[in-house]
């Protein structure tokens, strides 16, 4: 259990995947200019992390893996799959991204409609294929730990997300260089939050 | 098409490495753009693994763009993607391994890098094979530069070397010259980014914000 609580905060401030990894970018800087919206966001971004990224060590440790598959029979103990990795990985990670968005549709169609045009996005958000692949480096010892990485990864994606939301919204009200308006000024200033994430680089827990 | 090379081909050529830049302007690919530049090798590798894969993806997606039912074609372009990024990553791992391992995840993360998924989308699925090629080209050199770029200086400052070799003379150290380590990390390659930017905004007034 203690375990699990450390690979989740660690997974949140340590190896935050945007401030170490520069994971999910793309729409970390372009749904990052209202707070509500980006709330949305990084929820799905939990939400589909949390389901994808057990899924993939599920698939990585019974398929993939060399040796994975001798719980199917002895002739493939020594079949290595993992050239495969990414074309299941990705596979799995749209699949998923379908379904979920059909599933939230017909069951919460009032969280369809704040998440709705966000979820078909998420397909191509690094965060989630890095997720998975973090997840194959890493090697886990039990699914709880991959689940307990996928929500901590999720949760920190969210708080930088909405920590960017917010720094923007205030910083419609000030005048910035021409040239810098807009994505200049976002890169400096996700930046200077890298720098004060930093501060937990290196941290023990 | 009586020239190979006719002025629409050249303009969808040179419009990514200028213009249009994938990184720069139409904020694509950021993510693998930041992570591999502390060093010049891996950025160099990554870059031109980046352009072979949009080129001959858009290729690809290109001459099958008839055939695919609209409401699959992410997957579609996606498996594409993904097995071409599987043959590249095999290829280095073969033959140039350490610089696979220095680029870690981010050669599996181009199957999600946003330029591909543009370039397929907003050009190989309306365009011809030949001209999706030259786009895939553009698009592809256009992001290597960027990252060229912000290696060279990552690398030249933050660890006194270019490619490995030590450039800056001993002789600089002695006289207390010290390496600036804050050049090596991460949120260093975003100012670096974003002064790059600067630059491209000031000189092309167009491209500015309200």
């Amino acid at each position: 259990m203690e375990n699990l609580a450390s690979i989740f905060v660690k997974s949140i401030f340590v190896d935050n995947m945007i401030f170490a990894f520069f994971l999910g970018m793309c729409s970390y800087l372009a749904v990052s200019k209202k707070v509500s919206t980006s709330i949305g966001l990084g929820i799905a971004v939990i939400f589909v992390l949390g389901i994808t990224l057990p899924l993939n060590y599920l698939l990585e440790n019974y398929v993939l893996k060399e040796g994975a598959l001798a719980w199917l029979s002895d002739d493939f103990k020594t079949l290595d799959l993992s050239y495969l990795a990414f074309i299941l990985f990705i596979a799995v990670i749209a699949a998923m991204t379908q379904l979920v968005e059909m599933a939230v549709e017909k069951f919460t169609p009032s969280l369809y409609a704040s998440l709705g045009i966000f979820l078909p996005l998420i397909a191509v958000n690094c965060a989630i294929m890095g997720g998975s692949l973090f997840m194959q480096q890493k090697a886990f010892a039990t699914l709880g730990e991959a689940t307990s990485y996928a929500l901590g990864s999720g949760v920190g994606w969210l708080l930088a997300i909405v920590g960017l939301a917010a720094i923007r919204e205030k910083m419609e009200y000030s005048d910035v260089p021409a040239p810098l308006r807009g994505l200049g000024i976002t890169f400096i200033t996700v930046a200077l939050m890298g720098i004060a994430f930093m501060a937990f680089s290196g941290l023990k827990i | 098409m009586s020239k190979l090379i006719s002025d629409k081909t050249k303009e969808i050529f040179l419009g990514p490495l200028g213009k249009n830049n994938p990184v720069t302007v139409q904020v694509l690919g950021i993510c693998s753009a930041l992570a591999v530049t502390s060093k010049l090798e891996p950025a160099i590798v990554m870059g031109l693994s980046v352009t072979i894969i949009v080129a001959f993806s858009n290729v690809i997606i290109s001459l099958l763009r008839n055939t695919i039912p609209n409401r699959i074609r992410i997957i579609v372009q996606l498996v594409v993607v993904a097995a071409l990024v599987t043959v590249v990553s095999e290829i280095l791992k073969a033959f140039a391994y350490d610089v696979s391992v220095q680029l870690s995840v981010y050669i599996g993360l181009i199957i999600t890098n946003c330029i591909l998924m543009g370039r397929l989308e907003a050009f190989a699925m309306s365009n011809k094979p030949w001209e999706s090629f030259v786009d895939g080209l553009g698009n592809g050199f256009g992001y290597a530069w960027i990252l060229v770029a912000v290696a060279f200086f990552r690398e030249l400052t933050g660890s006194g070397s270019l490619l490995g070799f030590k450039v800056i003379p001993q002789a600089f150290y002695q006289a207390g010259y010290v390496n600036n380590g804050l050049m090596i990390l991460p949120p260093m390659a975003l100012i670096l980014v974003a002064c790059i930017i600067w630059i491209h905004r000031a000189r092309n007034k167009e491209l500015q914000e309200k």
